[in-house]
Formats: C-alpha cells, structure tokens, sequence
C-alpha cells in the first residue's frame, strides 16, 4: 500500500503538470485582447523592438517571418506568442525579450500590447495557395531539380538551404523572388549579437598553393580562417594565408528559374509543397 | 624596435614591481601620475587623457607572434561583457553582465572575491544588461548599477561600504558606464536615452555617498540653453552621458560628452538645438559648473549620441581634445575654449553636404527621418560606438574602430509614457544595402586624414589599445583578438576566443611580465608571452 500511495500522487502530479502545460500553452489570453489602444501602443513597441527583423508592418523582412499570418510555426496561441517573445526561440535567430542588444527590454504588459498588435494586422482567412502540393512535392525532387541543393525534411541536397520551413519563415513574394531571381538577395546574416554562424550562402572560389580551384558557398569566415562546401558537398577548412586567391561573390551558385524553366504554374505548385510542410 | 629603446620600459617595470608592497591605497595622486607604474590600470583609459595607451613594451612587434593565453575567467553569465578591468598592484578588478564585479589574482585569474548587485525584475535597460566598468579610489571600488544605484564596494573583500540611489530606475533610468575617481569625487554619467529621461552628470563623495554635485545636461527654466527646446520637451529631452569622460588636471576640468535628444529618431515636438544633447561638455571637476559645451550633432534624428570616449592631446603649445563621432566626423577642439578647429570625414556620410560658420557639418534635408523611411549613412549604430579609441602619441596616430553601414530611418508619433521606451519609431536594415563592414582607422589628428586601415569582415563593437611596443589590439566581431604594427595596421598575431568582443582592452604587469586582457564572450581573456 505505502508504494501505491506515491503512485497515485505521482499520477495527480502529472495530471497537474499536464493541466498547467496545457493551460501556458492554450489557456493563456491576452489581458489586452481586443483592446485597440492596447494595439496601437504594440505598434510601437513592434517597430523599436521587432521591425529590425520582421518587417515595419509584422509582414516579414530579410531576417524574420511574415507575422500577419495566423499560422506561425512556434505557435499562434496568446500564450505561445508570449512565450517565444519573452523567451525566444531556441535554435532560430529568434533572441528572448531584452537580448539582441538592438532594442529595449520591454514589460509583461508590453509583450501584451504587441501580441494585441499582432492580433490586429492578422490576416484572418489567408488566401488558400493556389498551386497544388502534390504536383510541387513532385516537381521539388523530380524534374525542377531543386533537391539537387535543397534539403526538406531530411531529404535532398546540402547546398542550399533546408527549406523545411521556409514556407512559413518567409513571404511568398520573397520566395518567388529567390527561385527567379536567387541573387536578388542571398540569405541574410543574422543580426551581430547572434553573429556566431552567420551563413549568407555567399559564393566563393578559391585557389590553393598548389593551384587547385575549388568553388562552392561558404559556411563560415572570419579574419583568418574559412570553411567552404564545394558543389559535390565536400567540406574544405582553409587559412587564409595559405590560399593563392580567394573571390567572393554575391552571385548565387542556383541558377535563376524564368518561365521558361519553370513555368507560373509550376512554381506555384512548388510554393504550394513548400508552405504545406512548412503548415504541418 | 631596438634593445636600447625598450630599455626605460623594463627599468620602469623593476621600479614598479619593488613598488607593489608599498602601496595599499590608489590614491588620486596615482591615478594623476599613472604613467609613473604602467603596471596598473587605474582608471578606465588607462589614464586621464583618454588615450588607452600603455607604455609597457616587453610584448612588441619583435616577439607578437609568441603570445599565448595565460588565464581565462569565465563570468558563467549571458549577454554582451562589455568590461574594462583595472588593475592595481598586482589585483584585476572587473565588471560582468548583471552588474557583477570581482577582483581576480591578476597572475592567474583566480576570483578573489565576487559581488552580485540584486537587481528588481523591472529594471529597464537600453541595449542589454551590460556594464563597462569600475572605478578605484582608496581602498574601495565603485560600481553604476542598472537600477542607478551608485555603490561603493571594499576592494579587499567586495563588501558593500555604501550604496547610494542616484534616481529612479523605474523612469528609464540606469547606469552602464565605469565611473571616473577625481580627487575625492566619484563621477559617473546616467544612461537611458530610450526613455525620455532627462540626462545629468553626477559626482559623489567617494567616503560617505554623499551627492555633491549634478550637472543636468538639459537646462532647465531660467538656465542658458532652456531655449533650445520646445515647449516642455526639455523634461523629457534624453541626452544622457553613459561614457566616462576625461579629466585636465592643468585646468581641474572633467571632458564630459552627451547623447542623443528623445525621442531619437523625432524630432517634430522638440524644434530647436536641443542642448547639451550630443556635446562635449567643460565642467569644473569640483562644482560641475559648465564653463563651455560643444555639439557636435543639433537637433538629432539618428540617434548619434556623441559618446565616444574624447582625447586629449598636447601638440605644440596648444591644449586639444579630439572626438571620432558616431555621425562619422572627426572633430578637433581648443580644450581651452571648446572652438572648433577642423572636422573631417573618417566613415561614409550622407547626412550632411555644407558647413556651418563654425566649420561643423549641418544635415541636408534628405537626411530627416520620414514614415515610410528614408536610408542615411552612418546608420542608427553610428560610424563608431562606445568603443574606445586610442591616441599613440609616437606614431601621432588616433585610432578609431568604424563601422560601414547604411540604415533605414523611420519616424511616427509617439506619445510618451514614464518609463517606456521612447523612440519615435525606428531604423531598420535596408534589403538593398550592401552587407556592411568594419574597419580599424588611423587618423592624422592634425589633417584629418585617415592614413590606413585594417578591414574587418564585419563591424566589431572591439574597442583598441596601442602600446609602447609598437603595437595595436583590437577584436572582432567573429571572436578574433588581434595584434597589429601601429604604424602600418599590419597584423601580426591572434587568437580565436570563440565569442564576440564587445569591450576594450587594457595591458598590465605582474612580477615584471606584461599581460594584455579582454572581455569575449562570456570570458575575461589575459595573454602574454610564453
């Protein structure tokens, strides 16, 4: 009897823990819900603390998602969205409230007001893509040749970036704009205070003491050192003083898709694969 | 560098060394003449002038490449370390993250003691919970706290002697900067430039706490400079002074400079000058009595804060003071008047195309901040920052680390709230801009020109210390430390510590060897030779 009592207070405890889980990630509302002075004041404070990277306006920038949308990736409810401002998201450029150095720390009720901003620019029902997923999955890894570079899921080339989920961490015209035009804008480099992998996917060539040319993205570079992948996914640590020539470019090593590559359609259909992974 | 020519230094460093037992307490007449034990580190430049330069020379071009890492002291903290320790007789003294200081066996790195200021959970710091530094006077140490305590602490022990309240924290202000020990003074400058604050210089009786005087760096009614305001937005006009300044002994003048008007990126609501935003302001070290100011940036926009560390120097008989100002000039004062003696590009500049009067660069129109954003250079970080620069009077050179970046300036209507941020909106990168850059510049103070460069990969918040052997330190933003000729901006020597710098370095010696030392990361790093 003594060992089943414990159990069964260990079993409470669960359901308890499990309650208090699931009341911080859906219970959780915002005090300042609904409340449009409450918005207004979170504009403020979105365009001092989170404009930098998500755009004036929460409609993404170069570094941050889209956040009009009602499906974020780390979790639309109030209580997600104060979690991930408050604390960050781990394994994203996403830093905790007061931490990136650019901005100010801001309060409980700040972080409030900013989701209550958020609320507002919210595109409630957002457009349905109109390309089919299933023809894009098919395109991705079979005649358009973007897995040749590109990693989703785990499957595909290293190249490029892992676009799991690109659909949700950017917009569909930035998206569009990298497979027409990829050198438009390469990826960019965090922000500084996050600076310690900071990969742009900048080209590079180098030429060896021994003169071998070698070409392929970088995946990191500092004053004296740098570590490039080739295009047959070889991995090549250099110091710099030992290299015969290096020349960077800002031209991206993926071939621009025009239309006559891949036709609207069949980009749509590509954009659509992309965002239904990036949903799941 | 010639045997004979290193020879002062080492016989200055075996002076030094006998002198270690003797001296107990860092007296202000020490810190006058810390040139005399260049061993110790007594206040946060080095010395008074504002040069970071240290006249040891055991580590110099001839043997750079010999450096290795002596001891690492880790603060087990996050965030930016922005540090400068001091050293004194033979005992580092530091700040971290959290407003933490400790005292280390300088030889070895080992804590002698640590102390942990309780900060609420409501403080508001702008820019991170950083802090840059102490001050030593006596037998204590002095810490600027970011709730705007002023504290004295033991410096054998880390026990609180007194802790003064400067202001309240909860109205945006705070304390960032090493205060600066004059006399019998502690002077420190409040941050908080982001929250409507109204900005003051305070200076406090280093025995009891006690406040002697605050000089407010926005005149009130009836106070010359009142009129450079608009309505009420003096109450809440910014211009703090969160970098230490400079002290003259020959004139018991302190060399004070200021930071941005609130809101920064607004300027619709505080028509006029705005003074003493953005200056360098001449105080009477005993009174705080402003005898003349300089601003360098009228009625800002951008966010320039002019506070970077300025430098005196001495050329011929005349007395200047030279500051490389985060709108991207390079500015040369009479210290004894505060007249403009030239201004000189040293970073790109778009804000400005003509001269005042005065010679000092005044905005063109295309530079104002409008809603939809307008792209300026230097950004809303500046051409340079906080981090100091360096005089070396041998090679005559001002050393000054930039940074190359173009930033969209938004500005929208912004009522003001006690304590909330207050910004009149933002900046933000611009998609088109290039990606942007540093450099480590080497300005000829008497033209202005800036004779070389060492390019960073990307802007470092490093700032530099030049050396009497020869030789330049900086870090960078990929976590390098890194040594270079003075002359020629050569690099010679460095050593990957695995996080970023944000701080300055200093030098150092026990037992007749020299150390170089810098916060990265979340480390404290003291090099030297084998």
């Amino acid at each position: 009897m003594i060992d089943a009592i414990p159990a069964s207070i260990l079993a409470m405890l669960a359901l308890i823990a499990l309650l208090a889980c699931s009341t911080l990630g859906e219970e959780v509302r915002n005090p300042l819900s609904g409340d449009p002075k409450a918005a207004k004041a979170g504009e403020f404070e979105f365009r001092i603390n989170c404009a930098f990277c998500h755009g004036l306006g929460a409609r993404g920038g170069g570094r941050g998602p889209d956040l009009t949308r009602a499906h974020k990736r780390h979790g639309d409810t109030d209580g997600d969205l104060f979690q991930n401002i408050s604390q960050g998201i781990p394994g994203t450029a996403m830093p905790a409230n007061g931490t990136n150095g650019q901005g100010v720390g801001m309060t409980d009720d700040e972080v409030w007001q900013i989701i209550a901003y958020l609320r507002s620019v919210q595109v409630q029902a957002p457009a349905k893509p109109v390309g089919n997923s299933v023809h894009g999955k098919e395109l991705f890894y079979g005649d358009a040749n973007c897995s040749s570079c590109h990693m989703v899921e785990g499957k595909g080339g290293r190249l490029g970036p892992d676009l799991t989920s690109v659909g949700t961490a950017r917009t569909v015209e930035s998206l569009v704009e990298s497979v027409r035009n990829p050198s438009q804008r390469l990826a960019w480099g965090l922000t500084e205070s996050t600076k310690e992998f900071a990969q742009e996917y900048e080209t590079v060539t180098v030429v060896t003491a021994d003169g071998q040319q070698i070409k392929g993205v970088t995946l990191n570079e500092d004053q004296f050192s740098l570590q490039i992948m080739d295009t047959t996914e070889r991995i090549h640590l250099f110091e710099k003083d030992k290299l015969r020539s290096i020349q960077k470019s800002r031209k991206s090593l993926m071939p621009p898709y025009d239309s006559t590559i891949l036709s609207d359609r069949d980009l749509d259909d590509v954009i659509a694969y992309l965002l239904s992974v990036s949903a799941k | 560098m010639s045997a004979l020519h290193k020879l002062p230094g080492i016989l200055l460093l075996i002076v030094c060394v006998s002198a270690v037992e003797t001296h107990a307490q860092v007296t202000f007449e020490r810190i006058l003449n810390s040139a005399k034990e260049p061993q110790n580190w007594l206040t946060y430049s080095g010395d008074y002038t504002g040069h970071r330069f240290s006249t040891l020379d055991q580590v110099n071009t001839t043997n750079t490449h010999s450096l290795v890492a002596k001891w690492v002291y880790q603060t087990a903290a996050t965030g930016k370390f922005e540090t400068t320790p001091l050293v004194a007789d033979g005992i580092l003294y530091a700040t971290g993250q959290d407003d933490r200081a400790f005292a280390l066996d300088a030889r070895t790195g080992r804590p002698l003691w640590l102390y942990q200021h309780p900060l609420p959970p409501d403080i508001r710091p702008c820019c991170g919970r950083v802090n840059r530094g102490l001050a030593i006077l006596g037998d204590k140490v002095f810490l600027g706290t970011l709730d705007a305590h002023v504290i004295a602490l033991d410096a054998k022990t880390g026990n609180v002697i007194w802790d003064v309240a400067a202001v309240d924290y909860k109205q945006g202000y705070s304390f960032t900067l090493a205060p600066l020990a004059v006399k019998k003074l502690v002077i420190l400058g409040v941050s908080g430039g982001e929250y409507g604050i109204r900005g003051f210089i305070d200076a406090y009786d280093a025995d009891t706490g006690q406040r002697k005087w605050r000089f407010y760096t926005v005149p009130g009614p009836g106070e010359p400079g009142h009129e450079t305001w608009e309505g009420d937005s003096w109450k809440i006009g910014g211009a703090p002074a969160w970098t230490t300044g400079v002290y003259d002994p020959g004139t018991n003048q302190l060399f004070w400079p200021t930071g941005n008007p609130s809101p920064s990126n607004r300027g619709e609501g505080r028509a006029g000058d705005n003074l003493y935003s953005n200056s360098l302001l001449a105080l009477d070290a005993d009174t705080g009595r402003l005898n003349w100011h300089f601003q360098f940036t009228k009625h800002d926009e951008h966010d320039w804060d002019a506070t970077q560390v300025p430098i005196m120097i001495e050329s011929g008989n005349k007395h200047l003071i030279a500051q490389a100002n985060r709108n991207g000039f390079f500015y040369v004062l009479d210290r004894s008047t505060g007249k403009l003696l030239s201004t000189n590009a040293y970073a790109r500049t778009t804000w400005t195309d003509t001269k005042d009067a005065e010679g000092r660069p005044v905005p063109n129109k295309q530079s104002s901040p409008t809603p939809e954003g307008r792209t300026v250079c230097p950004g809303a970080l500046g051409a340079t920052n906080w981090m100091s620069p360096s005089f070396n009077s041998r090679t005559g050179l001002f050393y000054v680390t930039a940074r190359e970046q173009c930033d969209i300036f938004s500005t929208a209507p912004q009522p003001y709230e006690v304590g909330h941020a207050y910004y009149g909106s933002a900046y933000f990168p611009s998609d088109k801009a290039e990606p942007y850059w540093g450099a480590l510049r080497a300005i000829d103070p008497a033209s202005g020109q800036v004779k070389w460069e060492f390019r960073h990969l990307s802007p470092t918040w490093s700032g530099l210390l030049s050396t009497a052997g020869g030789l330049l330190f900086t870090g960078d933003a990929e976590g390098n430390f890194i040594a270079l000729e003075a002359t020629s901006g050569k690099p010679l020597w460095h050593f990957q510590m695995g996080g970023a710098v944000y701080a300055s370095p200093i030098a150092f010696a026990v037992d007749g060897k020299q150390y170089v030392a810098i916060a990265a990361g979340s480390s404290l790093y003291a090099f030297g030779l084998p």
